[in-house]
């Protein structure tokens, strides 16, 4: 019927409009305009990539600050959170064992609460940020390891901290790879 | 709690004054009157409906409209099911993914033609740069458009008087395209690329951490498609964490950028209704009437979020918050704005995991969905399904007045009576049914990611989800099996057709109608009184329809919390 | 408003006890399925009842504690039964008093007339259509027709309960009779108009009665409501089990089917038919009969009324007003002059006159007669004045272009200032009579159209309720402005043609308006078949009473209000027990879902608002509540919620105070006190 046929028209039409001309329009724009932004907002070091800026990637060395707990390890192929529930023993478990962890690894008296962004994983698995409480609790633990004095470690923390945009949106928080870059640029 | 406060005013005054200028816009748009983008769009519009055979000028009755909005998303869902099966010989396929598996791609099709976007895969491992673009992107404009269309029609129902059309269904779904969604979503996704959402065809990135641990970084055509993603209530992210994926939404301006995209059509269209019935004030009434829902909703997810996790707190969480599945850069007040936003419309995008979410939280989004997502709502489908509970309302407030039912001079019979029914009870109806036979069968539980309530939650969030064509998913729940693609499909179809269809007869039908004019006897529907009418009826109905499956659900959840008791 | 009891039937009280054994004895038979399906939610509730029953015969023959299963299949059969019994109630009252009505013309006999004009006696049942029989002095009316010759007074009091006697005649707006009323005096020929059993009462019966009843549409779209509440509680409650099953609880059919029935809205669904059977049955209180409930329901919608003039607003003859004398001459020689000319003048003018100067005099009753002497000389269409002749004086009376010429003719001049007093009284909209001794113009009689008494109140209420009312008259635009005016009327049509009224009715309704119309007239036919709310005089002639939906017995024009306000009333008490009923759940849900699964999961004991002792008697005194909630608001549904005339706001606001809310709270309380009534009799 002649609904049908301009139904399949229209379809057409549009398929090649939204689906071929308008992302190659804003793929051209992207790619001239911010090409870097547009291409992932890679991060490299002497000639190689290291990793996106706006992407996590594992750190568990003394000599790095540690990022956010992630379901995938920060598998940038697997993005997902835990999808563990609130009253989940599971999670429970986890949350229990990071916490003890945590204050093992960074000198820390038991029954000291642990901000929650260091042992609870992120929606994405890919949190490329902490906050700066999670960054400040390790300064001390980053310092020895790299026989630094804890003051710079920590000027160098604090000077990387990015705030809530229109202050409401986001925590205080630091780029992990950006400061262990910066850091890796002390030493 | 600052911050809680201060995101939802700044959303909200970026929000109203682009809405209005907008409804005012889209308003002249559909009464094809010339707008200041004419003379850029008009050449293109033309050509279109050459290419397509379409006349301009014709209308179209309620039956034939029917018939129009049917078949494009039935064929919308049929081209997308084969792009996605023949993936494997297509080209832009940089990782060589195979075709998409039947029941998967089945699912994804009806999903994305019906405006759902629910994704039973992880976008990075199946589907191609081509399929997302040529096929989920494509999909993304036209069932907002069809969404869009139909509301019109809708409206042209009540502005008409003793009229036997309801408007062109191809112009209308041409101009939203060309006048509205093109335009919108082409300036924003070239704001959110120059925030670093990737836009490019290139195969992913292998990079070399600082620890030598290989990271392949993923890549795409993303912000063409995030930006549709949010304008068209649509949801369907690029990546498996959706908006919670860096990638899809860097920082927080991009996170304000997209909450405020979704929420600006649907908003938007509600103060076009208010100009095309000639009644402004009218229009107002129903925002009120949403914002006072949203609010609601909204106060209780930031009260439970800020009271935190009693049990996290006793394992050593500092202030027992709740920061699992939530992102840095959001941050929890940003993130409970985002999720309450995404499930009173129909979009579904997430930029934090609702499974993590607290109990009470969850249930603000199950009765957010469950009522019809009528808080603002869909593109188009949000204000029809908000002029079924005003038909309702006013059924039973002119009943109380003394007066047989009638809305904006039009009076309201056993017809459009029983479309107003169909439209709010059915979908209860069947995704009561679908969740009750999921608890039922091993198929059902086997995806169960999360035990005891919270595993009922899941469910009933997966059915109402889907049947209010949202989307967003409680993500512990495994749902890429046969049964769950195959009944959430269904559950998709029916719940689409429920909004869409009966909207259309309600507006044709009223469309026929001539004007009752108004009086001391008549009730008015543009004060304080009414908004409270509505909203009763609507948060009445909703409670009544779901006091059951949430007592077992997220408040039984809640009260395990406050005991102290694990599942 | 008085309300009347029909005929000489005494007031019957609301549960008389005959009404009531009937009612009780309709309710079990309406316990057949068939008639349920009328009623889709009680039709369930029968369901529910019947399994119930069913599992409580099996738990007794298998040795199983059925006590529990007992109570909820007896209340639940209560429902029903209660239901039932309202709609049967309202059809028992609304029969009575139509019944009351028919059996005053039972056993009658009638003189039929034959072709050749000879009468025969004959019982009134055989009388058909087109039958023409003579009634005369003392006699009884055999039947409903149409008066073709005579003129009679006539006794309705056997119809309407009004004791004062009224004039039918033959060829006006007056013509119609009906059966059982009494000729005072008189000769009259009728015509019978319909045959036995087809009379506008029995057709008001065959609305009543509920198996020929047809459902209005508003009735219709509330059931469309009903049913879609229903069918989403069948799913609601369906998916309990499963549910609970998931989460580790057993759940029992008859739990469940408890839950249902609280849930379904019960109370409306069982009222329904009661309230609108009441609502005609009021109606008939009010001396209406209603022909089309579709019509009533219309007629809470009416925003134009159209009204004649001359004896709807008007008394229909005009009325001396006032005396005014010419210059030089005494008011007592006007009052004396006038009053002689008039007291043979049998006309109502005349009549009026001297009342008015009766007045002046301060002089009652009938002392008053004219000299033995006196001859009257009568109106006639050439002279165009009366008078009379006693001794060497010619007085007469009439309008000024006669009086002018009189005088001329008799050598007398007409003074100015009397041309001038008649102008002045023409321009006010009244008629002014002249009155002249010989060629001497003794001065002006005023003639005013009478409004009847009560009508601007009764206006002003109307306008009250949103009600525009509209007069439509032949007279010129000058009087008619003048009456509209006194009256208060929004609008009025002057010098109006035969057909006017049909097509203002129709352009009216064109632009959206719902129109009543009031008429007795055959002209009036076409007009009535057009409005929305077509009222007809029962004293009207046969074309207007078959034209009309409505049939007011008292032929009182401003029965309007009374049917408006019946309109309404129905539509409201629909829609307060819509809402009372709807929002009596949430109380049910927090008294029944805690019972489901306090036992396994005490975290939800919070739900336990109510502090109800055991889910056993919490379920039972939900089921208790819902079924005895629905007698209990039997006297509202049948009385109908009161109708004020105040904005559409404030009655929303109120009604959803009252239903709404009270709706929501007052079943908490109800199914408390239930609870512990059933725990101290220890029935659970």
């Amino acid at each position: 019927m002649k609904e049908i046929r301009t139904a399949f028209l229209v379809i057409l039409v549009f398929s090649l409009l939204l689906g071929v001309v308008y992302p190659l329009l804003l793929t051209g724009i992207g790619q001239l305009v911010f090409p870097w932004r547009a291409n992932g907002s890679l991060v490299s070091v002497g000639g190689r990539v290291v990793g996106s800026e706006l992407l996590g990637q594992s750190f568990s060395s003394a000599r790095y600050f540690h990022g956010r707990p992630s379901p995938s390890d920060y598998d940038a192929m697997a993005s997902g959170a835990s999808n563990l529930g609130p009253s989940n023993r599971a999670l429970l478990l986890v949350v229990q064992e990071r916490v003890d962890r945590i204050r093992s690894k960074n000198g820390l008296p038991s029954g000291t609460p642990i901000p929650a962004d260091l042992v609870l994983s992120s929606a994405s698995g890919l949190d490329p940020e902490i906050s700066i409480e999670s960054a400040l609790l390790q300064v001390d633990r980053v310092a020895t390891a790299r026989g630094l004095d804890v003051a710079v470690v920590r000027s160098l923390v604090e000077r990387m901290v990015v705030g809530p945009f229109l202050a409401a949106f986001g925590d205080r928080r630091v780029n992990v790879l950006r400061l262990n870059l910066a850091l890796d640029g002390l030493t | 709690m600052t911050k809680a406060v201060l995101s939802t005013l700044e959303l909200l005054l970026l929000l109203f004054p682009v809405a209005l200028l907008l409804g005012g816009y889209m308003a002249r748009v559909f009464r094809g009157e010339r707008t200041f983008l004419s003379s850029g769009l008009r050449p293109m519009e033309k050509l279109v409906y050459r290419l397509c055979r379409v006349d301009e000028a014709r209308e179209m009755s309620g039956r034939s409209y029917a018939l129009c909005v049917v078949a494009t998303t039935l064929g919308g869902c049929l081209v997308l099911l084969l792009i996605q099966l023949l993936q494997g010989i297509l080209p832009l396929n940089p990782q060589g993914l195979r075709g998409v598996r039947w029941d998967t791609a089945l699912n994804t099709a009806i999903s994305f033609g019906t405006n759902t976007n629910w994704q039973a895969y992880a976008g990075e491992t199946t589907m191609s740069p081509l399929t997302q673009m040529l096929g989920l992107a494509v999909q993304n404009f036209l069932s907002a458009a069809v969404g869009i269309a139909v509301a019109v029609a809708m409206i042209r129902g009540f502005a008409r008087k003793e009229a036997k059309t309801v408007g062109n269904f191809w112009v209308d779904l041409v101009r939203s395209v060309i006048y509205i969604l093109l335009p919108l979503a082409l300036v924003l996704a070239v704001v959110l690329v120059s925030q670093g959402v990737v836009q490019t065809l290139r195969a992913p990135v292998e990079a070399r951490t600082l620890e030598s641990a290989r990271q392949v970084i993923p890549m795409g055509p993303v912000a063409s498609q995030e930006a549709i993603k949010e304008l068209g209530t649509n949801g369907g992210g690029y990546y498996n964490a959706n908006s919670a994926h860096p990638f899809e939404n860097p920082n927080g301006l991009t996170n304000l950028l997209e909450n405020f995209a979704l929420l600006l059509i649907p908003t938007a269209l509600v103060f076009s209704f208010g100009i095309m019935v000639g009644n402004r004030r009218q229009g107002r009434a129903l925002l009120a009437a949403m914002l006072a829902l949203f609010a609601l909703g909204l106060g209780l997810s930031f009260w439970a979020e800020l009271s935190g996790n009693p049990l996290l707190a006793d394992a050593g969480v500092l202030a027992g918050a709740n920061f699992e599945g939530k992102e840095v850069r959001l941050g929890i007040p940003a993130s409970a704005l985002w999720a309450e936003s995404t499930t009173a419309t129909s979009t579904g995008a997430v930029n934090s995991a609702h499974d993590s979410d607290l109990p009470l939280v969850g249930l603000v989004q199950l009765f957010n969905m469950g009522i019809g997502e009528v808080v603002f709502g869909g593109v188009g489908v949000g204000l029809i399904g908000m002029l079924f509970y005003v038909v309702l309302a006013m059924f039973v407030a002119g009943l109380m007045i003394g007066r047989t039912p009638e809305f904006l001079g039009k009076k309201l019979g056993a017809r459009e009576m029983i479309m107003a029914v169909i439209g709010i009870l059915l979908p209860p109806v069947i995704l009561l049914s679908g969740a009750a036979i999921a608890l039922l069968l091993p198929a059902g539980l086997a995806g169960l990611g999360n035990p005891s309530a919270h595993g009922l939650s899941e469910i009933l969030y997966a059915y109402t989800s889907a049947v209010g064509n949202n989307g967003s998913a409680m993500a512990g729940l495994s749902a890429n099996t046969p049964f769950y693609n195959l009944t959430l499909g269904l559950v998709m179809l029916i719940g689409r057709f429920a909004t869409l269809l009966p909207g259309l007869a309600i507006g044709a039908a009223v469309a026929r109608k001539r004007t009752v004019p108004s009086s001391i006897a008549t009730f008015p529907t543009t004060g304080p009184l009414f908004v409270v009418v509505l909203v009763g009826v609507i948060l009445l109905v909703g409670a009544l329809t779901y006091f059951p499956a949430f007592s077992l659900g997220p408040i039984l959840e809640h009260l395990f919390l406050g005991a102290g008791r694990l599942a | 408003m008085t309300r009347r009891s029909t005929g000489a039937a005494e007031r019957r009280s609301m549960f008389d006890r005959a009404l009531v054994i009937q009612a009780v004895r309709g309710s079990f038979r309406k316990l057949d399925p068939r008639q349920l399906l009328r009623s889709p939610v009680m039709l369930v509730t029968e369901a529910g009842a019947a399994l119930t029953t069913i599992l409580t015969v099996v738990s007794i023959v298998q040795a199983r504690p059925f006590s529990f299963e007992l109570q909820v299949s007896l209340w639940l059969w209560f429902t029903v039964l209660f239901a039932n019994f309202a709609e049967a109630l309202a059809e028992a009252q609304g029969s009575a008093r139509a019944e009351s009505l028919r059996r005053s013309r039972k056993d009658l006999a009638a003189r039929r007339q034959l072709a050749d004009g000879r009468t025969e006696q004959v019982s009134a049942a055989t009388l058909r259509k087109g039958d023409a029989v003579v009634v005369g002095d003392g006699e009884t009316i055999p039947g409903d027709g149409e008066i073709v010759e005579g003129t009679a007074l006539v006794d309705e009091s056997a119809i309407t309960g009004e004791s004062a006697p009224v004039v039918r005649e033959a060829g006006g707006d007056r013509s119609g009779v009906t059966g059982g009323s009494r000729v005072l005096s008189g000769q009259i020929k009728v015509r019978i108009t319909a045959n036995p059993g087809e009379t506008f009462l029995d057709h008001m019966i065959a609305m009543v009665e509920g198996a020929r009843r047809q459902m209005t549409p508003n009735e219709i779209a509330l059931q469309i409501l009903l049913v879609g509440l229903t069918v989403l509680f069948v799913v609601v409650v369906l998916s309990v089990p499963a549910m609970a099953h998931y989460m580790g609880v057993a759940t029992t059919v008859p739990v469940l089917v408890s839950l249902l029935v609280c849930l379904m809205p019960t109370t409306i669904g069982g009222l329904l038919p009661a309230i609108g059977i009441a609502g005609m049955d009021r109606l008939v209180q009010r001396n209406v009969i209603a022909l089309s409930g579709r019509a009533v329901e219309a007629s809470g919608d009416v925003d134009i009324v159209v009204l004649d003039k001359t004896g709807t607003i008007t008394l229909g003859n005009r009325m001396a007003t006032e005396l005014l004398p010419a210059p030089g001459v005494s008011r007592e020689e006007l009052i004396d002059a006038a009053l002689l000319s008039s007291l043979p003048d049998e006309t109502p003018e005349g009549r009026s006159i001297v009342v008015l100067c009766k007045n002046e005099l301060g002089i009652r009753g009938g002392d008053i007669r004219a000299p033995g002497d006196a001859v009257f000389i009568p109106f006639s269409a050439m002279t165009r004045m009366s008078g009379v002749d006693v001794g060497m004086r010619r007085i007469r009376k009439g309008a000024i272009d006669a009086m002018e010429g009189l005088v001329r003719l008799l050598g007398g001049y007409f003074p100015e200032p009397v041309k001038a007093q008649v102008e002045a009284v023409a321009r006010n909209g009244d008629t002014p009579m002249v009155v002249t001794d010989g060629s001497r113009v003794l001065g002006v009689v005023r003639l005013k159209d009478v409004l009847k008494q009560g009508i601007k109140a009764r206006l002003a209420e109307l306008r009250h309720m949103g009600i525009r009312s509209v007069m439509i008259t032949g007279d010129n635009p000058l009087t008619a402005a003048s009456i509209a005016a006194e009256a208060g009327l929004d609008d009025f049509i002057a010098q109006a043609k035969p057909d006017a009224k049909l097509s203002l009715i129709r352009k009216y309704q064109s632009d959206g308006h719902l129109v009543a119309m009031i008429g007795d007239g055959t002209n009036d036919a076409p007009a009535l078949a057009q409005a929305d709310v077509a009222v007809a005089m029962n004293a009207g002639t046969q074309a207007a009473r078959e034209a009309a939906n409505m049939i007011d017995l008292d032929s009182n024009p401003t029965k309007l209000l009374d049917i408006v306000e019946v309109g309404k009333e129905i539509l409201i008490t629909r829609g307060a027990l819509t809402t009372f009923s709807v929002a009596n759940d949430m109380a049910k849900y927090f008294a029944i879902v805690p019972a489901i699964f306090a036992a396994a999961y005490p975290e939800l004991g919070v739900l336990n608002v109510m502090r109800l002792s055991t889910p056993a008697s919490a379920i039972l005194a939900a089921v208790v509540f819902n079924a005895l909630i629905i007698p209990a608001l039997i006297p509202l549904a049948l009385r109908g919620v009161r109708f004020r005339a105040r904005s559409a706001s404030a009655v929303l606001r109120w009604n959803l105070l009252v239903y709404g809310m009270g709706g929501l709270l007052l079943p908490f309380l109800g199914i408390k006190l239930l609870d512990m009534f059933l725990v101290a009799l220890r029935l659970v």
